[in-house]
């Protein structure tokens, strides 16, 4: 069996060296990439989004069992930070899926930002394509959870779903901008503490002032109450999701439109990355020096803007 | 620009000693150190164990155990990871070991033992110096 037909038929390891492959940006990865794209398609992303200690984890284990009860198999992504001072990072969502650990139909990948932002890792997009491709019918990713600046989810997944916990008060207010409008379910978890109403009656304020802002679309943002770690209310955040699914599958134009938006968001992740990796060669090619580049600058014989120019001239001969 | 690997490391600790101080305290040192560390923590049968390994394609386990239940865990483990193909992938120890064990333990693979008193510049400078992500040629961090 040559590497497509081991990934598309499940095999762990192989599954498991591709995605560390596109991890560490190794360029076989691409080629492998490309010619696994046409077996993409089937799998249903649900994006999980929301401050650190929410409960997202939690939430995601529990979600990944009501699809396993339903007979689906599954892929989970969880993203956790890189520390910008050392590059490292520790990769702790795992823990709380552990029930998880055995079963063959779940498979878990844990990664770091390494440096990107928006929530994701630049790999989470390709990543999602070979767990597509490998068959799993779920695809759940937790984003790393800084709270306002994690829009990128939704453009990965066909669902997102926002998670806040009760108390955060100005926090709620706070996420009005962007956030609201890419949540498709909103998540009150931890509801058994203090303040669980008010936040829910603040996030149905938010959205029907979102409403007015929503351009067409007649899905209503659902809200949630759910205490993860006891699973009480993931009967109905389960039913939510697929109630969204049913939506975005009952037209046509719904389903397409989701479709369009991120394989345009892809198209242009994928260009930004590989244009700025084809020009860098140029360079190296040409002998030119960054170094050469950046002093000019410093010393005012040369602007950023000119140099580029140069250099964009100089790759496209 | 050179193609380099991150090196990624999974901490976990076996069976049912429930001391993970001294596992936390590694886990942050190796992201100090630029490692991508996946902690899954406590309670872990060498199944679990294995399984996350190859899921997340780990180069390094470090297995945390304090409580003598290494005999069984560890050479349980080797055994997985033969049987799932991923021998490619270093196991080592840390934890109290008593001194008969060590080198036995090291005939069934495990590349190195640290005992308490260890030093985390030690256990760093180690895996850095042994360690190399998988099909790198070259190792950084």
């Amino acid at each position: 069996m040559d590497i497509i037909e081991q990934i598309v038929s499940g095999d762990v390891r192989t599954i498991a060296r591709i995605l560390r492959d596109i991890d560490d940006e190794i360029p076989s990865a691409r080629d492998i990439l490309r010619r696994l794209y046409r077996y993409t398609g089937k799998a249903y992303v649900v994006g999980f989004t929301g401050s650190p200690g929410v409960g997202k984890s939690a939430l995601v284990d529990q979600i990944a069992i009501n699809y396993r009860k339903a007979g689906k198999t599954i892929g989970i992504l969880a993203v956790d930070p890189t520390s910008p001072f050392t590059g490292g990072a520790i990769l702790g969502d795992r823990i709380r899926m552990q029930r998880h650990f055995l079963d063959p139909g779940v498979f878990i990948r844990s990664l770091a930002t390494r440096g990107h932002f928006g929530g994701l890792s630049k790999s989470t997009s390709d990543m999602v394509n070979v767990l597509d491709a490998a068959g799993k019918d779920v695809i759940l990713v937790e984003t790393v959870g800084v709270g306002q600046d994690e829009v990128e989810i939704a453009n990965s997944a066909h669902t997102t779903v926002l998670v806040t916990i009760p108390g955060m008060g100005d926090d709620v207010q706070a996420i009005k901008a962007g956030i609201m409008e890419i949540g498709n379910i909103f998540v009150v978890n931890k509801a058994d503490r203090e303040g669980s109403r008010q936040t829910v009656r603040e996030l149905m304020n938010l959205i029907e002032l979102g409403a007015r802002r929503r351009n067409g679309g007649n899905w209503e943002p659902q809200i949630v109450e759910t205490e993860a770690t006891k699973g009480r209310g993931i009967e109905d955040l389960y039913g939510a999701i697929e109630k969204h699914r049913a939506y975005l599958l009952s037209t046509q134009s719904e389903w397409r439109e989701v479709a369009e938006k991120r394989a345009g968001i892809q198209l242009i992740s994928v260009l930004r990355d590989q244009a700025f990796k084809t020009i860098l060669k140029r360079i190296e090619e040409c002998g030119d020096s960054m170094d050469e580049m950046v002093r000019k600058i410093v010393d005012k014989e040369s602007d950023p803007y000119t140099i580029v120019q140069q250099i964009i001239a100089k790759a496209l001969k | 620009m050179e193609n380099v690997r991150k090196l990624r490391i999974l901490v976990a600790k076996p069976g049912l000693d429930g001391h993970d101080r001294g596992a936390r305290i590694v886990a942050r040192a190796f992201r100090d150190a630029g490692f991508e560390v996946i902690y899954t923590g406590c309670h872990q049968t060498p199944e679990q164990i294995v399984s996350t390994a190859v899921q997340e394609d780990v180069d390094l386990i470090g297995l945390s155990i304090l409580s003598g239940a290494h005999t069984y865990s560890f050479p349980r483990i080797m055994e997985l990871l033969r049987e799932n193909g991923a021998e490619d992938i270093s196991v080592i120890g840390g934890g109290i070991f008593p001194l008969e064990d060590v080198s036995k333990l090291k005939e069934i693979g495990i590349k190195e033992i640290f005992e308490p008193g260890a030093k985390l510049k030690d256990i760093i400078e180690w895996v850095s110096s042994n360690i190399s992500p998988r099909g790198a040629v070259v190792l950084r961090k």
